[in-house]
């Protein structure tokens, strides 16, 4: 021992000297996780770029009205124009939330059952069909949804009219059960069930197996293992998948527009033949729109980027404040 | 008497000699197997079990009387850990697992069709080699889980928790924080968790798998002290690496070897024997540490 007093020194510096190698492949690495924020940046700079003249002349006019018009002179020249996306944004956020409601437990519960009760072949078998189903074109299950589900559907819509009509969603003062957001929501849900599903089954399949077997030791039934360590563990990644889910949702374009009828008013009735969807809007008028109104479809792209921007940041928030405790 | 295989073994492996080890199991109060009134215990006959193609165990018949402790020992891959996943019928959950023979339950066959299975692994408990308390659930809803999963009633859960944790020796260092996640625990503390959540259920028979292995030497005697306790009302099955831990907890022990082919059930005794007299000339090699 020292019988000098302890000089405490002075934390080190501490460097460290990538080899080129890693820093060549940082900088590839680096280049395609700034790509995607860039390609995205420019998109938003484009929205924004061609969409302000618009935006400057409805203002807040631009989210909470719900009119569509535009009146031109023979020359071209723009007359009187009224541009309002509220009803639209209503329509969107509606029939993505059913699809959402809808898919949501079917993919969960497709994912126990690929995960936990289905014999191997059935499950190779069901994966790729669910994977197939992902890479379906839209317009198919809009076509489908028309020809095919818009009449059975009818008559479970009556259902839910008659017997939850109380509930205001359910409600309706004018008969047009087709064309509604309820039919929309359901081909959207179609559309987004691969997606949940094949999320849901990945953060169920990696639910520790320690857990799984302490449950079994204890007596628990498969359900009641499933309840104790699978949904806590997989809870946030299921509430990811929906979000990505409710994502594609939102941004589904063609299927919605071949079900769906288009009308410029506020409507929460789901079952209603009427509704609206902000990326249909654009493929509605985009074919004989004039140079000013294209402006105006910009500007509602641009909106409808923010609105998804918001719902996935919502998201991040939900899965960080309620998925720690599950793992 | 440290081997490769055994070096995750961080317990107390002091080199010693044979009859210390002896003198180790001789040193525990006698026990006179039966007195307390239990069923008639447990019994394997024959029993074999395979990984797919690989024959992992064959023919082990053991007969475990009610409130005793054996302790089984024997190198890595022997089929110690193999045994006793077939008596809870934990085996099964392995894809490709198969096993022949009988395992009796108070004189039932728990592999007979038209077992409720979930009935059987109430009755005989669990205790793993890592401890795996549930993270979403708090150090008192951890121990009750088992009677949430098989949905069983008890009149007073209070009690109940006092008591498990208390006879898993863990009562003082948690009671006043039963509000804690499980994860919040030491290792060591964890695994007397999982050692009180297997009690709630009050089996009858309780299989531990290596449960000091990766604990440090405090908190694996104060498991054993558990162990020595629990003796009393329960029959207890513990798989060990560490001879010493056998012969401070064990009654009997039962001797695993594998020669290349399946694991066999070379020898069974109680323990101070195995230790000073063993029959077999390979229990011999193995306890003296010759090799292992």
């Amino acid at each position: 021992m020292s019988t000098q007093e302890l000089v405490i020194p002075v934390a080190r510096e501490i460097h460290t000297e990538p080899r080129r190698s890693d820093k060549v492949f940082r900088g590839i690495v680096t280049g395609g996780g700034l790509s995607s924020l860039a390609i995205l940046g420019l998109i938003a700079i484009f929205l924004g770029y061609r969409g302000f003249e618009v935006l400057r002349q409805e203002g807040i006019g631009f989210i909470t009205n719900s009119d569509w018009a535009i009146s031109t002179d023979d020359a071209g020249n723009v007359l009187e124009s009224h541009f309002g996306l509220a009803a639209m944004l209503v329509g969107t956020i509606l029939c993505s939330l059913i699809a959402v409601v809808i898919a949501v437990p079917i993919s969960v519960f497709s994912a126990l059952f690929l995960n936990f009760y289905a014999p191997g072949w059935l499950k190779k078998f069901l994966i790729t069909i669910i994977d197939m189903m992902a890479a379906f074109p839209s317009i198919l299950f809009g076509i489908w949804g028309f020809l095919v589900l818009m009449p059975s559907v009818e008559y479970w819509a009556k259902l839910l009219h008659r017997y939850l009509g109380f509930i205001p969603v359910f409600d309706m003062q004018v008969p047009v059960f087709t064309r509604s957001p309820f039919v929309a929501g359901v081909v959207l849900a179609i559309m987004i069930i691969p997606i949940i599903t094949s999320v849901s089954r990945e953060i169920f399949s990696q639910a520790p197996l320690d857990r799984i077997q302490a449950a079994y030791a204890l007596g628990a039934t498969r359900w009641a293992m499933i309840k104790a360590v699978v949904i806590p563990h997989g809870r946030s990644g299921v509430i990811g998948g929906a979000m990505l889910g409710l994502g594609r949702a939102m941004g589904e374009t063609v299927a919605v527009f071949t079900v769906l009828n288009i009308v410029f008013q506020v409507n929460w009735q789901m079952l209603l033949g009427a509704g609206g969807n902000v990326a249909s809007l654009i493929i509605l008028k985009f074919g004989d729109a004039s140079p000013y109104e294209i402006k105006a479809l910009m500007a509602a792209g641009l909106i409808l980027f923010l609105l998804t921007l918001i719902v996935n940041a919502m998201a991040n928030l939900i899965v960080k404040t309620t998925g720690k405790s599950g793992r | 008497m440290t081997t490769p295989h055994e070096s995750e073994n961080q317990e107390m492996q002091t080199s010693v000699k044979p009859s210390s080890l002896a003198d180790v199991a001789n040193a525990k109060a006698p026990k006179v197997p039966g007195t307390a009134a239990l069923g008639t215990g447990l019994e394997t006959r024959g029993v074999h079990a395979w990984f797919g193609k690989h024959h992992a165990l064959s023919n082990v018949s053991l007969d475990f009387a009610a409130g005793t402790v054996t302790a089984l020992i024997g190198p890595s891959g022997c089929g110690k850990s193999t045994f006793i996943r077939t008596i809870n019928r934990m085996h099964e959950f392995i894809p490709g697992a198969a096993m022949a023979g009988e395992v009796l339950l108070d004189g039932k066959d728990v592999y007979a069709p038209g077992t409720d299975v979930t009935k059987i692994r109430l009755q005989i408990g669990m205790v793993f080699q890592k401890p795996n308390p549930f993270p979403s659930m708090t150090i008192g809803e951890n121990v009750l889980s088992g009677l949430k999963l098989a949905q069983l009633k008890v009149d007073n859960k209070d009690d109940l928790l006092e008591e498990c944790l208390e006879r898993a020796g863990l009562w003082n260092e948690v009671k006043d924080r039963l509000g804690a996640h499980g994860g919040s625990l030491s290792g060591g503390q964890q695994q007397r968790l999982c050692i009180a959540r297997a009690l709630a259920v009050r089996p009858q028979v309780l299989l531990m798998d290596e449960p000091c292995s990766a604990l440090d030497p405090g908190s694996t005697l104060r498991i054993e002290e558990t162990i020595r306790h629990l003796s009393d009302t329960m029959t207890i099955i513990i798989v060990t690496h560490n001879m010493q831990q056998a012969a401070r907890v064990s009654d009997y022990t039962a001797f695993f070897l594998s020669d290349g082919g399946p694991g066999q059930m070379i020898e069974v005794a109680p323990t101070s024997e195995i230790f000073s007299r063993p029959q077999d000339s390979r229990t011999e090699s193995y306890v003296t540490g010759r090799f292992g």
